[in-house]
């Protein structure tokens, strides 16, 4: 018992905490913005990785770390238009589609990739983000280090959680992407057009996966390496649920993750060699699907979700 | 512009969109192999060469088809009743090591008339057991069964990465993470000597004949259809709904479990963790290839095998990365989900 609570009061463990959250935050709130509009978008596997590629590659070829996230932004809506393309003007499949721009956009980043770096025997690094000094909080004792020792982009993901859960209930925007998400007729007679929210939030939320792709390269870790998502997306797929579709909710469902996430790597540790470390690996996953068992009956799904808009038809 | 409805589908639309899709795919994947600066043409041609240009290149991308087909006929026959397994992967490793639990473990010594069957019908079963979870989720707790599936094939690699770690460790392998073999006796028998292709690929094609016979003629395949095109509906029209997607997920989880099993009784008889390259995955894009017609599947098996074989070769003479095969196949499943809704729309002005 002792060696939990040294866990539980250990600095290191709550830095993680926010360091894991940090790109959960931002895919879950990406994939929370596409749903939000009616499109479910599970291309983010794909254009998390191709996130994380492009935007080491940039900072790699010599642009700066902020160019570099903003690179990965842009990647991630051109994914997001495809993805809109398919699901929002041709109506397809959301899932299928979905599945193929992640087939597509992960292939391509390791095809871009080895075509750009060639085979090294340690791969190569950048430079990744510094934790940022704020004055006062970053040299309180223990909450310094463990809650204002981050490098900029996690703070950058709180903020965006706010903006996003104000920009969603407190603005006409929010409003009519809402009423697109629930029912396109109705936002259509009411003079909005749902396919151009449909096409503007899937491309939004595909530009955060981006971005929560990109901190994996240029924060969390220095270099990029196939399948080092590790199935990220389809877990903030999952937060979403979680969340009921409530940024706010998003932000607490993602840091609470990572907390049990932060806490099974450090208790594999305490108990290493007498449980199989692949056991504590599950976790993560398993926690994902007792959250969705737990969370779907009381979810509120926007009605619309999963269903294309077409004019005339119903 | 706006997009009509058609009103019938002739069939040769319907045999020529899958073959308008790969070609759609090949030319832009062509593009990107143009921007790494070798010719397309001669990519695809080194691609070929690769995939039949000798004996053994040819038999290798049959041996590769095998496990395809059956990941295909997985997705094909859980889509068609809008059952989204995206957990092949995850079924095919647990099919893998429960045939070598079973062979190991169980049924080591009998001959090779009754083990294998007995070891299909392991991994069947595995692959179905990891199937029937994520269905019982969606049909108790109304949870999306594509997200619990993906998360599941993860859990699935970790487990079998447990087994192959500590019980069912080869003990022989010099501490290399495999897992013990199955026996001698449970080895599937050759098609062609002085190759790999194995028996797996003449029971692959069989089990795609028998399944688009039980989906044409009999009354589960009229449900799964009906459960599919219009799920309440088809409960108003006196469709046992659960029961027959229980069924669907017993027989697409068991195929991609099968193709385990298959995989691991026919080229090197252990499990590793890297047994799959993506088999799971490539069979979405095979069933929709296909247009998830379960014969269809054979044929884009070898279509995706074709890419995969051929391109190692081709990045061996061109240095072109290997990953233009994934990146291919990815496209042909995007240009066949537009090239599928042309045949069910026309635009009009």
């Amino acid at each position: 018992m002792s060696e939990v609570f040294d866990i539980l009061t250990s600095a290191g463990l709550w830095a993680a905490v926010l360091r894991i959250a940090t790109p959960l935050i931002f895919g879950t709130l990406g994939a929370l913005l596409c749903e939000r509009s009616g499109v479910l978008n599970l291309g983010i596997e794909g254009i998390m990785t191709f996130g994380a590629m492009i935007g080491w590659l940039a900072v790699y070829n010599g642009a700066d770390l902020w160019t570099g996230l903003l690179v990965a932004a842009i990647c991630g809506g051109i994914f997001g238009f495809l993805h809109s393309v398919l699901t929002v003007t041709l109506g397809l499949s959301q899932h299928v589609s979905g599945l193929g721009v992640t087939l597509f956009a992960s292939s391509f980043s390791y095809y871009v990739f080895r075509l750009m770096v060639p085979v090294a025997g340690t791969p190569p690094t950048v430079e990744p983000f510094q934790p940022v000094d704020i004055p006062l909080l970053t040299s309180l004792p223990f909450f310094g280090d463990a809650f204002f020792s981050q490098t900029a982009p996690t703070y950058v993901a709180i903020v965006t959680a706010v903006v996003l859960a104000y920009v969603i209930f407190r603005t006409p925007l929010g409003l009519a992407i809402r009423m697109t998400g629930e029912n396109p007729h109705a936002a259509e007679a009411q003079g909005i057009n749902p396919l151009a929210v449909r096409y503007g939030c899937v491309i939004a939320g595909s530009a955060l996966m981006g971005v929560a792709g990109a901190f994996l390269t240029l924060s969390a870790f220095n270099s990029f390496f196939p399948t080092m998502v590790q199935g990220r997306g389809w877990i903030c797929i999952a937060l979403v649920v979680f969340a009921s579709w409530k940024p706010s909710r998003a932000l607490l469902g993602a840091l609470l993750f990572s907390f049990f996430d932060g806490f099974q790597v450090r208790l594999q540790t305490v108990l290493s060699g007498s449980v199989p470390y692949q056991l504590f690996l599950m976790m993560p996953y398993i926690l994902s699907i007792a959250a969705l068992a737990f969370m779907a009956r009381h979810a509120r799904v926007p009605q619309a979700l999963m269903k294309p808009f077409r004019r005339g038809e119903r | 512009m706006r997009f009509e409805r058609r009103e019938q589908r002739s069939l040769a639309l319907l045999l020529v969109t899958p073959l308008l899709a790969v070609i759609l795919a090949l030319a832009l994947s062509g593009f990107l192999i143009a921007l790494a600066g070798a010719s397309p043409f001669e990519a695809y041609w080194n691609i070929l060469k690769g995939a039949f240009g000798s004996r053994l290149s040819a038999t290798e991308t049959l041996t590769r088809s095998a496990p395809l087909i059956l990941t295909g006929l997985a997705a094909a026959t859980a889509f068609r009743a809008r059952l989204w397994n995206i957990g092949a992967e995850g079924q095919f490793y647990l099919g893998a090591i429960a045939a070598a639990a079973a062979s190991s473990q169980l049924f080591g010594d009998m001959p090779g008339l009754f083990q294998i069957p007995l070891l299909f019908i392991a991994g069947a079963l595995a692959g179905m057991c990891l199937l029937l979870v994520p269905l019982w989720l969606r049909l108790r707790y109304s949870v999306d069964e594509v997200v619990t599936t993906l998360l599941l094939n993860f859990v699935a690699i970790l487990f079998v990465s447990m087994l192959i770690d500590t019980v069912l460790k080869d003990p022989l392998a010099f501490g290399w993470p495999q897992s013990v073999s199955v026996s001698d006796e449970a080895m599937l028998p050759k098609l062609l000597s002085r190759s790999r292709l194995h028996l797996g690929l003449v029971v692959a094609i069989v089990l795609a004949v028998i399944i688009y016979f039980v989906q044409a003629r009999t009354v589960f395949g009229l449900n799964s259809r009906a459960a599919g095109l219009n799920a309440s509906a088809a409960v108003f029209a006196g469709v046992p709904l659960a029961r027959t997607l229980v069924f669907v997920a017993m027989i697409s989880g068991g195929f991609a479990g099968l193709a385990g099993a298959i995989e691991v009784m026919g080229v090197q008889g252990y499990v590793t963790t890297e047994l799959s390259p993506g088999y799971g995955y490539s069979g979405i894009v095979v069933a929709m290839l296909a247009n998830l017609n379960p014969v269809g599947v054979v044929f884009a098996a070898v279509f995706v095998a074709t890419m995969f074989v051929g391109a190692d070769g081709m990045s061996r003479a061109m240095d072109i990365p290997s990953y233009i095969a994934d990146v291919t196949v990815a496209l042909s499943l995007l240009a066949m989900l537009v090239a599928i809704f042309f045949t069910q729309y026309r635009i009009r002005r």
